[in-house]
């Protein structure tokens, strides 16, 4: 019994021993994350650069082609682009040390822990060297590529939110405008809702519920005035934003019921789908991307819309809008970082090409010389977007180390107060600032 | 035969037994191989992470019992852990009923038995996405077929995956589905059981059920007893159908990145597994998914050594030894 302990002991320690040498490789291989800035390659330089993204399918076949467009000014370098790799496969590159000169990202929510662990290179060397000027870019835009005054990452197109509305349903109900306030959004969503003599909803003017298709605090937040942080301290408690925003959305869902409201958003088809609500004519107002224009002329050209800035709590804010994007970084290990560089320059700041990919994928360019070119095609749905991006009240997606938990947290909060589950407005506020203050303070950074 | 107990073995006896050693540990050594790297080596990595900070990009740093502390005060831990040991009594109990009774009925058909077997096996060969996907279709309220279905009889059917206080059974009834492969391995067990115990038993009089109760069941009880043990495994790892049936009832099945809403409706799909995942990969606290997965190990092998231990005591009470 005891040579058995005895071994099991040897067996534990040995195991114990291996894995503290392992876990010392387990930061991820290859080179560091320097703060000098590479070589740009020279013309003569034969090589590949990898570029990992998560498009795929048709958009896969045109962010290619921008890519290519690279070959003007550096012919000998090859690139070879790699659809559907998220933010996971990103991580696990680097730690495996198989990196891709570039990665693009999806998930702007990951830029704090990017910037911070150095899982992408700090550019600013980049920068001064060549001189660039960042003011291309609009402030909202600079914000959610850079974490504490770090900037490892740069736009590749951005999205930015506003009012979609259904032109056939808003005449038919009578609303000849759309609406530019709270007031004025609660009052057409009544006049739009349509419900079957035993309650169910057949049609929802306005769908509130946070957390369904793009209702999401952060983006929510501008339209309100919400401000998520106060001295380096979640402030959701502290912002009349946040509180005016769950109270408007209690409000509506107290127009609708809860339970009725939940029974008809169950039945809706999914975001990407042809199945969307709006497609579908079973929403008549909602918030949503530029990126639906293309999906409903796509999928749902019998939809007669129009686009207009989100209402506003505050009149003085009309105008305001939330953005985000896809983001371009050189991985922690990149085998060629100088030409890396080269090529995230080149998609940010080359018009033709911003103007070309935003044209072929509809996002709005990331670029105030882009969104001027004579060459971007802008209609009068698409125009909206261009104008807020335009804006100086454009606001940027929060930055924190802490990925999406933040999001989360108020999302499950709102739901939680609006179905009446959590009644005290104030007290669930300060607790979810305690949450996000101990997650992010878990952290470290 | 002659004790030799104390005496010195014959030098050449010796080697003989070193090399018969060295001959089983060759045999053995891809088995022991692959266990110590792809089972020893990350579990000891594990309890090792789960004393660091460690965002999986830079080396870990030591940080004492932070995570583990930090777990008393996380909201959502709670729910999730409430959430796996839904699962763990539930889709246990659940899933070893509903296999041994599907197999019970197969093993008495007389006809069709090839078919009815493979169609009862085929769904545990399909992809956990797929089929999750598949059931959100089916139970989709307005207008889903089950929908349609309880419509016929006037009743409203569950949201289902948008309900918190269906999402688990929900998620419960694609785990009965694609039981089969629990299936499969009872009815083997049914069809091994010997034919002379229930001749003896007919003899005595005992009818279909008491022969069921009193000679099926204690034969297959070891099989059973794994199938228990495999299920609570199952629900404490509870992972693909939960993210899935979660994203589809948010709308956001075909979303990307953050914009899948992972614990939906109201965090019941928010199990262990699915939030460890959330907090290593979407928060990239590595430190202290590492520490979940610390308690999650401990949890199911403390489950397992007792269920084990239970199935030992009742072998022995059957085999009319100490305790009968």
């Amino acid at each position: 019994m005891r040579k058995h302990t005895r071994a099991a002991l040897l067996c534990v320690a040995a195991g114990m021993a291996t894995a503290l040498t392992l876990t010392a490789c387990a930061a991820g291989k290859g080179g560091g994350a320097s703060s000098d800035a590479a070589a740009a390659p020279g013309k003569d330089d034969k090589l590949t650069l990898t570029v990992w993204s998560n498009y795929s399918d048709r958009e896969y076949e045109e962010v290619t082609k921008a890519l290519k467009t690279f070959n003007k000014k550096f012919p000998n370098i090859e690139i070879k682009h790699e659809g559907s790799q998220d933010d996971d496969k990103i991580t696990a590159g680097i730690r495996s040390g198989n990196t891709p000169d570039v990665a693009l990202s999806f998930t702007t929510d990951n830029i704090g822990q990017f910037c911070s662990s150095g899982a992408f290179q700090p550019l600013k060397a980049y920068i001064e060297r060549d001189k660039v000027d960042l003011n291309q870019i609009s402030p909202a835009v600079r914000e959610y590529t850079e974490y504490k005054g770090n900037r490892c990452a740069m736009p590749m197109l951005t999205d930015v939110y506003a009012m979609y509305y259904n032109k056939d349903m808003m005449s038919a109900a009578g609303v000849t405008a759309p609406p530019k306030t709270l007031d004025e959004l609660f009052e057409a969503a009544k006049k739009l809702t349509k419900k079957a003599p035993n309650g169910d909803i057949e049609v929802a003017g306005y769908l509130p519920t946070m957390g369904f298709y793009a209702n999401r605090p952060t983006i929510l937040a501008p339209s309100f005035g919400a401000e998520w942080e106060k001295d380096g301290k979640s402030a959701l408690a502290s912002s009349p934003g946040f509180t005016e925003m769950m109270t408007f959305q209690k409000k509506l869902v107290d127009f609708y019921g809860f339970d009725a409201l939940e029974r008809f958003r169950a039945g809706l088809g999914q975001e990407y789908s042809a199945d969307h609500a709006f497609h579908q004519g079973k929403i008549a107002i909602m918030m949503d991307g530029e990126y639906r224009t293309a999906f409903l002329k796509a999928q749902a050209p019998q939809i007669k819309f129009g686009t207009a800035p989100f209402p506003t709590w505050k009149p003085a804010d009309y105008g305001t809008a939330f953005t985000t994007g896809t983001i371009m970084g050189i991985p922690k290990g990149a085998k060629n970082p100088g030409a890396a560089w080269e090529l995230i320059k080149h998609l940010s700041f080359d018009t033709d090409t911003i103007v070309d990919l935003s044209n072929a994928i509809k996002n709005v360019p990331s670029t105030k010389a882009a969104m001027e070119s004579p060459k971007l095609e802008v209609d009068e749905q698409f125009k909206t977007f261009i104008d807020l991006a335009k804006s100086d009240k454009l606001k940027g997606n929060p930055v924190t180390p802490i990925g999406d938990a933040h999001i989360k947290a108020v999302t499950d909060f709102a739901v939680s107060y609006t179905s009446g589950k959590v009644p005290d407005l104030a007290a669930g506020l300060k607790e979810v600032d305690k949450n996000i203050d101990d997650q992010i303070a878990k952290s470290g950074k | 035969m002659t004790a030799t107990l104390g005496a010195r073995p014959a030098p050449g006896r010796g080697r003989a037994r070193a090399r018969h050693r060295l001959t089983v540990l060759g045999f053995m050594a891809p088995a022991i191989i692959g266990f110590v790297l792809f089972f020893g080596y990350p579990l000891v990595a594990t309890v090792v992470f789960s004393f660091t900070k460690y965002d999986l990009i830079n080396a870990p740093e030591f940080n004492g019992l932070d995570n583990y502390a930090y777990m008393f005060k996380d909201p959502l831990l709670t729910k999730a852990i409430a959430n796996t040991l839904w699962f763990v009594v539930v889709l246990t109990i659940a899933r070893t009923v509903f296999a041994l009774g599907v197999a019970s009925v197969i093993a008495r058909l007389k006809s069709g038995v090839g078919l009815i077997r493979t169609l009862c096996y085929l769904p545990s060969l399909a992809p956990p996405v797929a089929a999750t996907l598949v059931f959100f279709m089916v139970l989709r309220p307005n207008g889903g077929p089950v929908d349609n279905l309880l419509g016929v009889f006037g009743i409203d059917s569950p949201l289902w995956f948008s309900d918190p206080a269906w999402a688990k059974p929900g998620i419960t009834a694609i785990m009965l589905w694609i039981s089969g492969d629990l299936m499969i391995i009872i009815l083997a067990a049914i069809l091994d059981v010997p034919q002379e115990q229930y001749e003896a038993a007919e003899l005595d009089g005992a009818g279909p059920i008491r022969r069921w109760w009193h000679v099926t069941l204690p034969t297959i009880s070891p099989v059973l007893l794994f199938g228990i043990v495999n299920s609570v495994i199952l629900a404490l790892q509870l992972f693909t159908q939960a993210v899935v049936a979660g994203s589809a009832g948010s709308g956001a099945a075909d979303a990307t990145g953050s914009t899948k809403y992972l614990g939906f409706p109201d965090n019941s799909t928010l199990t262990f597994p699915v939030y460890l995942y959330t907090q290593g990969f979407r928060y990239f606290d590595m430190g202290y998914a590492a520490a979940m997965a610390t308690v999650l190990f401990v949890i199911s092998f403390a489950v397992t050594i007792v269920l084990v231990q239970r199935m030992r005591k009742n072998s022995t009470a059957e085999e009319g030894g100490p305790g009968a």
